[in-house]
C-alpha cells in the first residue's frame, strides 16, 4: 500500500479500515540467499537496497529483539556530512545526499529537516581547522560556509556574541544538515524491504556461526538453524559479542554514550549547533523537546545506561553556551553502546571467513550514515566489491598504517 | 561508581582516566619473529567482553598510581582492585 496525502484523506472519510500492518511478521524459511543480522537501521536499510537497487532475492533479516530497538532509536537524529579526510567525506556526503531522496525513494514520512548545523569557533586555532575542513567538504561536492560572528548573530541572536566565557569567534556551517525522525528511518527501511519481499524476523537472536572449510554457510538462532549463502553482520554495539562466535576479534572496544532530551518547549533554537570548547550540541525536536549530548562515559560498558560525571559535563558544556536552557527541565536521558573502533571510523568489509561480512564499528556517528552504510554493505554483498565511497573501510587498515583518524587521537577508542 | 584503591581506599571514579584492557601490560617482544603481527594485535585488536574485564585506570587526581580494576562490563560492579605495579611484578614486567 502507497502512502500518500490522497490515501490520508480517503482512510479519515472511512474510519481509518484500510490500513494495513507496515510489514509482514514471517517464520523463518530453512535457508535464504542473504541473511542480515541486526534489524536496525543499517541492516533494514542493507536489505531494502539488496531488494531494490541490487535485485536480490531471498533476503532476511534477523533482530534479537524488536526492530529499531537499538541505536537508531537511541541517537539523537543528527544527518550531516562535515567530515575532512578523504576516506570518510565522499561517504557520508553520500550518505546525505541519500538522506534528501529517502522519504519519496522509500515512500515514508521520515521528517527529514534540513534545518542546518553549525559548529561553533572560539580560538584561531579552531577557525584555521574549520577552513580546511569546509574546504574539505566542497573539495567532495559537500556544502560549507563559515560564518563570521556578525552573521551568526543576525541568525542566532540568542548566542552571546559579546562576553561570553568562550567567545564565539565564528562558525562552519552545512545549511544541507539536519534532523531526521530517528525512529521512522528504521520502520521507513523495514516497510520498504518488506515490500520488496525481505523477510524480517523479530525476537530471533543468532547465536553462532555454522562455518566449515572456511566458509560460512548459515546461522545458529534462538528460532533454530537458518542456511544463508552469505551473511552480513550489522549489530553495531554489540559487534564484538557477536564476531567472537566466528573466532574473531575486532579493533573495537564497547563504549556508552549518553543522549538527553528537555521538557517540550515553543522554538527556540533554529537548527543544530555544537560548542566548540566542549563537547555539547543540540538541537530542538519537532515535540518541542531540546536533544542534545556530548561526551562518551569512557569505559568499556554493555550496560545501556550511563553515569553521573558525564551528565554533569554535557551539562556544564550547555550552560556555558546556552545559559538561558538552565531554565528546562530534563525530561529524559538514555544510553546506547558503541562499537568505538581504534580510529574512530567505520568498517565496512569481507572477513577472513568466506561468505561473512561486517559492517561497524560505527562510533558514536552511525546515525547519519545509515543511508549509505546500508548502501555501501548491499554494494559489498551483492557484487562482493567495496562501493567506490567505502573502499577505505577495511579491516586491514590498522596493519597497514591506513587509518582513517579524524581527530587524530591514535588506537585509544575512548578519545575517538 | 566508586573504585577501591588498594592504598586510598574507597574513590570516586571520576578521579581516574581510563585506559583500556589490562593486557595492555603484556607487551609484545619486539625482537621476535613476529613482533609485526604482535603488535598489530597488541595495538588494535580487543577482546571487549560483556561481563568481567580486567582495565588499566589512573588515578590522575589522586595519587597518580595504575591500578588494574576487575569490572563487570554489564553491571559495573566492580570485584577488585589491585596495584598494576603489582600485577606487572607478577607477570614479570617490572622490577
Amino acid at each position: 500500500m502507497r502512502y500518500s496525502g490522497l490515501r490520508v484523506i480517503k482512510e479519515a472519510l472511512t474510519g481509518h479500515k484500510g490500513w494495513q500492518p507496515a510489514w509482514r511478521d514471517p517464520e523463518p524459511q530453512a535457508a535464504y540467499d542473504i541473511v542480515i543480522i541486526g534489524g536496525g537501521g543499517h541492516g533494514l536499510a542493507t536489505a531494502y537496497y539488496l531488494a531494490k537497487e541490487f535485485g536480490q532475492k531471498r533476503i532476511a533479516v534477523l533482530e534479537k529483539g524488536w526492530i529499531g530497538g537499538g541505536n537508531v532509536g537511541r541517537n539523537t537524529t543528527i544527518i550531516r556530512s562535515n567530515y575532512l579526510l578523504d576516506g570518510n567525506e565522499p561517504f557520508y556526503e553520500f550518505s546525505l545526499k541519500l538522506w534528501e531522496g529517502l522519504e519519496q525513494d522509500f515512500n515514508y514520512n521520515a521528517m527529514i529537516s534540513q534545518r542546518g548545523i553549525l559548529n561553533l569557533i572560539h580560538s584561531d586555532a579552531q577557525r584555521d581547522a574549520f577552513t580546511r575542513r569546509g574546504n574539505a567538504m566542497i573539495l567532495n561536492g559537500a556544502d560549507a560556509e563559515m560564518l563570521s560572528t556578525e552573521q551568526i548573530k543576525a541568525r542566532y541572536p540568542f548566542l552571546n556574541t559579546d562576553d561570553a566565557r568562550f567567545p564565539i569567534k565564528g562558525g562552519l556551517a552545512q545549511h544541507r544538515g539536519g534532523t531526521v525522525r530517528h525512529d521512522a528511518v528504521a520502520w521507513g527501511y523495514a516497510r520498504g524491504a518488506d515490500s520488496h519481499g525481505v523477510d524480517i524476523i523479530q525476537n530471533c537472536e543468532v547465536t553462532g556461526f555454522r562455518i566449515a572449510n572456511g566458509k560460512c554457510t548459515g546461522v545458529e538462532t534462538t528460532r533454530g538453524f537458518i542456511g544463508a549463502g552469505k551473511v552480513g553482520c550489522a549489530v553495531a554495539g554489540s559487534s564484538s559479542r557477536l564476531m567472537s562466535h566466528a573466532g574473531m576479534r575486532l579493533p573495537m572496544e564497547s563504549h556508552v554514550l549518553q543522549a538527553f532530551v528537555s521538557e517540550g518547549l515553543k522554538p527556540v533554537l533554529p537548527g543544530v549547533i555544537t560548542f566548540g570548547a566542549g563537547h555539547f550540541y543540540c538541537s530542538q525536536s519537532d515535540k518541542g523537546g531540546l536533544v542534545f549530548g556530548g561526551d562518551i562515559d569512557g569505559y568499556n560498558s554493555y550496560a545501556q545506561r550511563g553515569n553521573l560525571p558525564v551528565v554533569e559535563d554535557v551539562c556544564e558544556g550547555g550552560m556555558a553556551i546556552f545559559p538561558s536552557f538552565g531554565r528546562a527541565r530534563l525530561l529524559r536521558m538514555w544510553g546506547g553502546i558503541m562499537d568505538m573502533s581504534m580510529d574512530g571510523s567505520p568498517i565496512i568489509d569481507r572477513t577472513e571467513t568466506e561468505g561473512l561480512y561486517f559492517n561497524g564499528g560505527w562510533c558514536y556517528g552511525g546515525f547519519k550514515a545509515t543511508p549509505a552504510s546500508g548502501y555501501c554493505f548491499a554494494h559489498l554483498l551483492a557484487k562482493d566489491a567495496p562501493h567506490p565511497t567505502a573502499t577505505a573501510y577495511r579491516f586491514d587498515r590498522f596493519e597497514k598504517g591506513r587509518m582513517i583518524d579524524e581527530k587524530g587521537m591514535g588506537n585509544q577508542p575512548n578519545l575517538h | 561508581m566508586i573504585i577501591n584503591h588498594p592504598l586510598l581506599g574507597p574513590r570516586d571514579s571520576a578521579e581516574f582516566t581510563y585506559l583500556g584492557d589490562a593486557r595492555l601490560i603484556d607487551r609484545p617482544d619486539w625482537q621476535s619473529q613476529t613482533a609485526a603481527r604482535d603488535f598489530y594485535e597488541y595495538g588494535y585488536l580487543r577482546e571487549n567482553p560483556a561481563g568481567w574485564h580486567e582495565e588499566l585506570w589512573f588515578h590522575e587526581a589522586g595519587d597518580r598510581s595504575w591500578l588494574v580494576v576487575t569490572r563487570n562490563t554489564v553491571t559495573h560492579e566492580i570485584s577488585k582492585v589491585e596495584m598494576a605495579r603489582d600485577v606487572a611484578r607478577k607477570r614479570g614486567r617490572s622490577t
